[in-house]
């Protein structure tokens, strides 16, 4: 039996809070459903208001069609491709960050070197240049290096990622420093260290900051609008966006739906699936 | 096995001498306690040792090699923390077996080494658990453990045993005597606690403000304590210690009594007397008179706590446990001549009588 909430109110207060909770997710979720909802209707349906509440008929046809050759026909190119390269993106995104954060955050924490506090200041400071900022000179570099439309420049710009180097080396600084010492004297240098100890102890924090910036990486819009000219290189995001820039009645709603409904799908799979390391990474200070 | 060599270590923080130039040579499988109170250095000094710590001047010889410049690693060393500083995330048996990979040892010998510390240790049914689901007593047995497998040149411990509550702290300190015995691994072992110190050590280093105060045996550091610090610090209760007067084979005590003692020179002196070498005086004896404050009884034995009278020096007696006496008596006790120290007012050091 799970032990009742601290928090937990009775009688009114607890309904009151039931209240306000179901109403956020409504809130929060109906936009979805709604989605999925026209994702499922007919363009004529879609287009002859109200919309109605409840899922239709055309699913099958919609889903199938959209695979099959239905988004080519008006993106140029294939549901496959969208999501092999938004996947290829979004991995490339979360992967690196935490590779390149981890690295640094290591090297801060664990190590004396000259110009050490410069450094972790430098990664801090970055922290005011998100992509937005710096977007024209990281367009010319990106040309200069000829990445334009392509999986490195989609993912190179993106990657360096103050936030997870400072929760890493929030982390990093809660680690005992006997723990390092006993690992010294077993004999572990600084790989084995990493390898065989923090690692392990950071994959709560991993699988936490992965699935943050494997969400951040699948709704990316600004850049990967900026650096992919062809279609071939499209995320999904750009994708949709490129849809529906036709007069409304041209739009093929039911499949800019279907579209909508499978750019959502990655990152709710991505967070169901990894909820249970992602909540303890999170609140977790196991040591 | 190994024999350590300490010649003039010394270490600085940032300018900042900490501990002040220490010489001795600890024996191939001899065992060593570092005690001394919070503060002075004790830590700091094994550190040196294990190479955690840079050694700022002097030189540590393990096996008759210097290792000033060596990573723990390559010293030939093994450390038990006082938090134990087990590996969270791996098993008991992954724990202890984890320097010896490292060491790239043959399997079968890993685990026959393990095999054997379980054993010794009464670790075996917790092999495959996680540190977490261990008690305290039991972590520490695993600590013990990780670094008597690695059967190293010298074992380090740094208060191995301070968060164990009492009963497991004796039981413990008991084991680790055990364990000596049988592997005969030269040891240094850093301590507050004086029981540890006297009961463990072949030989202690008792320390004070960075500097070794003195190096001898447990009887010797008790019986001939090289300085008042010494003197003060060894014993329960506390050795009494005041400052007399003294000539001719005399002594003027601070209330103005004078008492007959054998003492090495004239003038001021400092005298240490332990609450177990007084007893009551017989009638017409020459004694120091006390003003009870209070008695605690412990059983076996009661001590009794007051001043001389017609002062405010503080004393304590043993008395015997059925003793009657209590707040406000006054008790005339007389010093055992064979266990009288006497000590320089000024530099603190003994004088030998
Ligand atoms: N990193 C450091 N920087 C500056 N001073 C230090 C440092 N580490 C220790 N000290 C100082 O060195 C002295 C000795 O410290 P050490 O830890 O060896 O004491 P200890 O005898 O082990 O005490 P305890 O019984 O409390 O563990 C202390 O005065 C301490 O303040
Ligand atoms: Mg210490």
């Amino acid at each position: 039996m799970a032990e009742p909430s601290p928090l937990a109110a009775r009688g009114a207060g607890r309904l009151l809070a039931h209240f306000w909770m179901v109403l956020g997710v409504i809130v929060v979720a109906f936009p979805v459903y709604y989605v999925f909802v026209a994702s499922t209707h007919s363009v004529q349906t879609i287009l002859r208001p109200p919309l109605p509440l409840l899922p239709g008929p055309e699913a099958a046809r919609n889903y199938s069609d959209a695979f099959s050759g239905g988004i080519s026909r008006i993106g140029g190119v294939s549901l496959w491709r969208l999501l092999a390269n938004t996947t290829i993106v979004a991995m490339g995104i979360a992967l690196g960050k935490i590779a390149i954060s981890m690295a640094s955050a290591y090297a801060i924490v664990f190590f004396r070197f000259p110009l050490r506090m410069a450094c972790f200041w430098l990664i801090f400071i970055t922290l005011m240049l998100p992509v937005e900022v710096r977007i024209q000179p990281t367009y010319k570099v990106m040309v200069d290096l000829g990445l334009i439309d392509t999986y490195p420049g989609l993912i190179l710009p993106l990657i360096a990622s103050a936030t997870a180097t400072l929760l890493f080396r929030q982390f990093f600084m809660t680690i005992p420093d006997e723990l390092l010492e006993a690992a010294r004297v077993d004999g572990a240098g600084p790989w084995r260290f990493f390898k065989d100890i923090l690692w392990p102890l950071s994959l709560t924090n991993v699988a936490a900051i992965f699935v943050i910036q494997f969400i951040y990486g699948w709704t990316q819009y600004l850049w990967p609008l900026l650096v992919t000219n062809s279609n071939e290189m499209n995320t999904i995001v750009i994708a949709l966006k490129k849809m529906i820039s036709f007069a409304d009645a041209d739009t093929p709603w039911n499949l800019v739906m279907v579209t909508s409904v499978l750019a959502i799908l990655p990152p709710i799979l991505v967070v169901v699936l990894m909820q249970r390391w992602f909540v303890k990474g999170l609140v977790e200070t196991e040591k | 096995m190994a024999r350590i060599l300490l010649n003039d270590v010394r270490k600085s923080y940032a300018g900042n001498q900490v501990i002040h130039g220490i010489t001795m040579e600890i024996a191939d499988g001899e065992f060593v306690v570092i005690v001394g109170p919070s503060g002075c250095g004790k830590s700091t000094l094994l550190r040196m040792v294990a190479g955690l710590e840079a050694i700022s001047a002097g030189t540590v010889e393990i096996g008759g090699k210097v290792v000033n410049d060596l990573e723990p690693r390559q010293r030939d060393i093994a450390m038990v923390f006082q938090n134990y500083a087990l590996y969270p995330h791996m098993s008991v048996r992954e724990n202890m077996a984890y320097g010896l990979k490292i060491a790239k040892l043959p399997k079968t010998e890993i685990e026959a080494r393990v095999a054997k510390a379980a054993t010794m240790l009464e670790l075996e049914p917790y092999l495959d658990r996680k540190p977490r689901a261990l008690s305290g007593g039991q972590r520490q047995r695993v600590a013990m453990g990780r670094a008597l497998v690695r059967e190293p040149a010298a074992l380090l411990l740094d208060e191995p045993l301070s968060n164990l509550d009492a009963k497991l702290r004796v039981q413990m300190r008991l084991q680790i005597k055990e364990m000596h015995l049988r592997t005969g691994q030269t040891t240094l072992y850093v301590t507050h606690d004086q029981v540890e110190a006297m009961t463990l050590a072949d030989r202690l280093i008792v320390m004070n403000k960075g500097v070794a105060e003195q190096i001898a045996t447990p009887l010797e550091v008790y019986e001939r304590p090289a300085s008042e610090f010494v003197a003060g610090f060894i014993g329960s209760p506390a050795m009494n210690i005041f400052t007399v007067d003294a000539a001719d084979g005399r002594v003027t005590l601070p209330g103005g009594a004078v008492l007959p003692l054998p003492v090495p020179r004239g003038g001021d002196l400092r005298l240490g007397l332990r609450p177990e070498h007084l007893r009551t005086a017989q009638p017409g004896e020459a004694a120091i008179p006390v003003v009870l404050r209070s008695v605690e009884r412990l059983g076996a034995d009661a001590f009794g706590y007051g001043m001389i009278e017609g002062s405010e020096v503080p004393m304590v007696l043993r008395l015997p446990g059925t003793s009657q006496l209590s707040r406000g008596d006054r008790v005339e006790a007389v010093p055992d001549p064979a266990h009288l120290h006497f000590f320089d007012p000024v530099s603190g050091r003994r004088i030998e009588g």
